[in-house]
């Protein structure tokens, strides 16, 4: 379903990526780990359209998206959640998911101005469905709260609820379980598991090994911008390349 | 939903009944002049407030739709409506082509060039001086009419103007509670992950530029209508400046805050009739202390007041 | 055109070149310590010619005393605008950062109006109006004292950001202000001094180029502009980059001037601030700048 084949990325005199391919597979939940440094964010990145590799193809779908930017992507049916959670802050929890709807509907400016009626049952849709994926992720009871006073593992679960919301085949995720407590990183395997059985392929890069080696159907491992190992969680796991890799052997 | 409607529906009332009270007064030239100022408050809101892009050369669109219109019916004997129209097309069109380009900068950088773009048309109203009189202004444009209703008077002109500012207010409120609304202020929240959503960003901000050149552009050409003269001076860097200020005043992202902002600036030179010169110092001393103290604007800043002080008399009793 | 117009107008607009580069230097100098552009770098410009006219002619003071006196208020105009307005601020949006240095530039606009008036003045020559001949062109002395201030004042920059200290300070804190701060240097002195340097600065550019285009309250707005543009030009570079940046911007604008029209004088710069913003905005010698998220 997503293929990468031959990414190289230089940022000056650095090569934070080389030669790095794998396929990801349509349905898995695969992981990308690896220590520090090791370029999954830069890969991360090149992959979500926010960065453009130097070298190399991304293929999705069987469609070469290279360079692609973000919001192309979206409408490709490829979203992308943020380490540091990247929220619409003024904005309430709904209209945040609301705005996760955006490749869903149409309205342009002129129809929104005038309020015509197709543009009031849009709306209505937008609303009801919204209200579903708050209800998915857990918070529908927040729906009015102004997202930055979220606390942030719900906020966690805003950003995933919107990613949803726009109905994608792929959704990437950067570090989720980054800065939850473990019954938050718990609920959000669960999460996981149920965004994986609603059909969607996803991909996450993590450094939280427990969560990784649970939920994941196969794992990529990086380390100093290449691809060290690949394979399912327990071949990783007796990957002795791995093991000295994150223990600096 | 309906509370807006409400909202609305009284806002409507009071512009259409306040005339009846300052019928001949002098005042009511200045109530004119705020329908014009809501207008392009409104459209600047639109950009700054919403979008988040700052532009330092509104006025230039401003004048753009006072000179079109004007010399197009008074030195090519035009038809007002069509001129109007006319400019307003040619304003955002324009808009649209060169926001491409210049939207692409971000904050200090958007500021200075917008600031360069309106000096840039200031200096083309002084310069071409066969075609717009130059720095002495452009005289002898007719009022607007509507078959044999001629809006010679103030008082017509006031329901002139606030029919259009009625509909613009209108608009944009439908505007901002809609996905292309949601679109905007999730472009100025965050932009990446408004554009991680499908929000074409840079086409937006464009959009929003040429809706807002041409909101302008047609309060230009009811002012030039209305005045019957015009002078590059009301459309330089100093007027940016105001609907800056008033912006500010009334609160970014407040459709209603951009009329209260443009009602205290037309009110206050009048206030100031005394004190003509110091309206420099004051426009800077205002826009100061409400970036300083209150941030969110009036429509924010003074219902945070009231709760402040009377949450602090609840305490106590 | 003749060779000798060409000449008329490269060394007339050297001279105003010159006076960009030092609003340019100071924009930059402000910008790099602290991520703002001050609006209100061009109103500095405005007080230093405005100060010396005051005490000139107010005060009765000799010219050789008036300059520095001008300079010193300017400088202390810049403090004042940096504690007052700045440094309460420092976390107020990039919106809110512009706005209030524009309504800086405001209020010490509309302060020296009511101060003074509005009026244009002009200030004598620093040495008279003798014009010089070169080749078949003329200066005059106080073209020769404007590049021969600023090349000083470059000159003095470049000591004091490479070989003091507290130089040397300033562009740690340009670097990383962050990392700056950790290995003990003092940032908000920095911030501090880079308003204080670019103030006097602008301020005495203001005071050389007076005798030449004459002063009011209002010639900030677009000179700020103008020396922004060089600052652009040159990549927010506080050095010889922003130099050339201004020198460039002001042949060219007087090129322009007497090749098409006086009148479109200033809308030359502005089309030129425009376009390099747009193509090429890391200037003609900045390297660019790429977004880690």
């Amino acid at each position: 379903m997503l293929e990468v084949s031959g990414i190289t990325q230089i940022f000056g005199g650095v090569t934070a990526l080389k030669d790095v391919s794998f396929v990801v597979r349509k349905g898995d939940i695969t992981g990308v780990i690896g220590p520090n440094g090791a370029g999954k964010t830069t890969l991360f990145n090149i992959i979500a359209g926010i960065y453009t590799q130097t070298s190399g193809r991304v293929i999705l779908n069987s469609n070469d998206v290279s360079g692609f930017p973000p919001e192309r992507l979206a409408y490709l049916g490829m979203v992308r959640t943020f380490q540091n959670i990247e929220l619409f802050g003024q904005m309430t929890v709904l209209e945040n998911v609301m705005v996760g709807l955006h490749t869903k509907s149409r309205c342009g400016m002129i129809s929104s101005a005038l309020k015509m009626p197709w543009a009031r049952s849009e709306e209505k849709k937008i609303r009801n469905e919204a209200m579903k994926w708050l209800d998915f992720a857990g918070i529908i009871d927040l729906a009015d709260t102004v997202s930055a006073n979220l606390p942030f593992g719900k906020g966690r679960l805003l950003e995933t609820a919107r990613a949803l919301a726009s109905e994608p085949s792929i959704i990437l995720m950067d570090e989720p379980a980054a800065g939850l407590n473990s019954q938050e990183t718990w609920q959000l395997s669960q999460l996981i598991k149920r965004i994986r059985d609603l059909g969607v392929t996803v991909v996450l890069v993590e450094h939280d090994m427990e969560l990784v080696m649970d939920i994941c159907d196969r794992i990529i491992v990086l380390n100093l911008g290449e691809k060290l190992a690949e394979g399912t969680p327990r071949e990783i796991q007796e990957n002795p390349y791995v093991i000295a890799a994150y223990l600096g052997g | 939903m309906n509370r807006e409607i409400f909202k609305y529906l009284f806002f409507a009332l009071v512009v259409l009944i306040t005339p009846v009270f300052f019928q001949g007064n002098y005042l009511m030239n200045v109530l004119v002049f705020m329908g014009i100022n809501t207008m392009l408050a409104i459209a600047l809101n639109l950009l700054l407030g919403y979008a988040g892009q700052i532009s330092l050369g509104h006025a230039g669109f401003f004048g753009l739709g006072a000179y079109i219109s004007g010399v197009l019916t008074a030195t090519y004997s035009w038809n007002p409506w069509f001129a109007m129209s006319f400019a307003a097309a040619l304003v955002g069109i324009s808009a649209f082509l060169v926001g491409f380009p210049v939207l692409k900068l971000k904050g200090h950088y958007l500021a200075m060039g917008t600031l360069g773009l309106g000096i840039i048309i200031y200096i083309m109203f002084n310069e071409t001086v066969e075609l717009t009189g130059g720095p002495s202004g452009f005289s002898g444009i007719a009022n607007l009419s509507i078959g044999t209703l001629i809006f010679d008077s103030d008082f017509k002109n006031y329901y002139l103007i606030w029919t259009f500012v009625l509909v613009t207010v209108l608009l944009s409120l439908n505007l901002a509670n809609s996905r292309v609304g949601r679109a905007l202020r999730a472009l100025h929240d965050s932009e990446v992950a408004a554009r991680v959503m499908g929000v074409n960003a840079r086409l937006l901000k464009v959009q929003i530029f040429a809706l807002s050149a041409v909101i302008c552009s047609v309060a230009g050409s009811l002012y030039a209508h209305t005045m019957t003269f015009i002078a590059p001076p009301s459309f330089g860097f100093n007027f940016s400046v105001e609907l800056l200020t008033m912006v500010v005043i009334g609160g970014l992202g407040s459709i209603y805050g951009s009329f209260l902002g443009a009602a205290l600036l037309t009110l206050l030179p009048e206030i100031l009739r005394e004190a003509k010169d110091y309206d420099i110092v004051i426009y800077g001393l205002i826009l100061m202390l409400m970036v300083m103290f209150m941030p969110g604007g009036l429509v924010r800043g003074v219902p945070e007041l009231f709760r402040k002080i009377t949450g602090k008399g609840g305490g106590n009793a | 055109m003749q060779f000798d117009q060409l000449l008329q107008f490269s060394l007339s607009g050297l001279s105003t070149g010159a006076i960009y580069a030092l609003i340019g230097v100071g924009f930059s100098i402000i910008y790099n310590a602290t991520g703002i552009i001050n609006f209100a770098q061009g109103e500095f410009v405005m007080l230093g010619g405005m100060l010396t006219l005051f005490f000139l002619e107010t005060m009765q003071l000799p010219l050789w005393i008036a300059i520095p006196s001008a300079v010193c208020v300017s400088t202390l105009c810049g403090l004042l605008f940096e504690r007052l307005a700045i440094r309460p601020l420092r976390e107020a949006t990039p919106i809110n950062l512009v706005i209030i240095t524009i309504a800086g530039s405001i209020l010490i606009r509309g302060i020296s109006m009511l101060l003074w008036d509005k009026d244009t003045h002009s200030i004598p020559s620093f040495s008279g109006d003798e014009p010089i001949a070169i080749g078949n062109a003329t200066i005059l002395p106080q073209h020769l004292w404007i590049l021969a201030i600023t090349l000083l004042i470059v000159g003095i920059n470049r000591f004091y950001f490479y070989h003091t200290i507290s130089g040397k300070a300033m562009r740690a804190c340009a670097y990383n202000r962050r990392a700056a701060g950790l290995v003990g240097i003092d940032v908000k002195r920095m911030v501090l001094f880079s308003f204080m340097i670019s103030s006097a600065m602008g301020g005495v550019a203001g005071i050389i180029v007076a005798p030449l285009t004459m002063t009011a309250y209002d010639v900030g707005i677009i000179l700020g502009l103008k020396g922004f543009c060089a600052a652009i030009i040159g990549g927010m570079s506080s050095g010889l980059a922003t130099v050339v940046g201004g020198l460039v911007l002001g042949v060219l604008e007087s090129l322009g001037a007497g090749i098409v029209s006086s009148g479109y004088k200033d809308a030359i710069a502005f089309i030129i601030l425009l376009l390099i913003l747009i193509i090429r905005p890391q200037g003609l010698f900045g390297k660019a700048e790429s977004e880690r998220v």
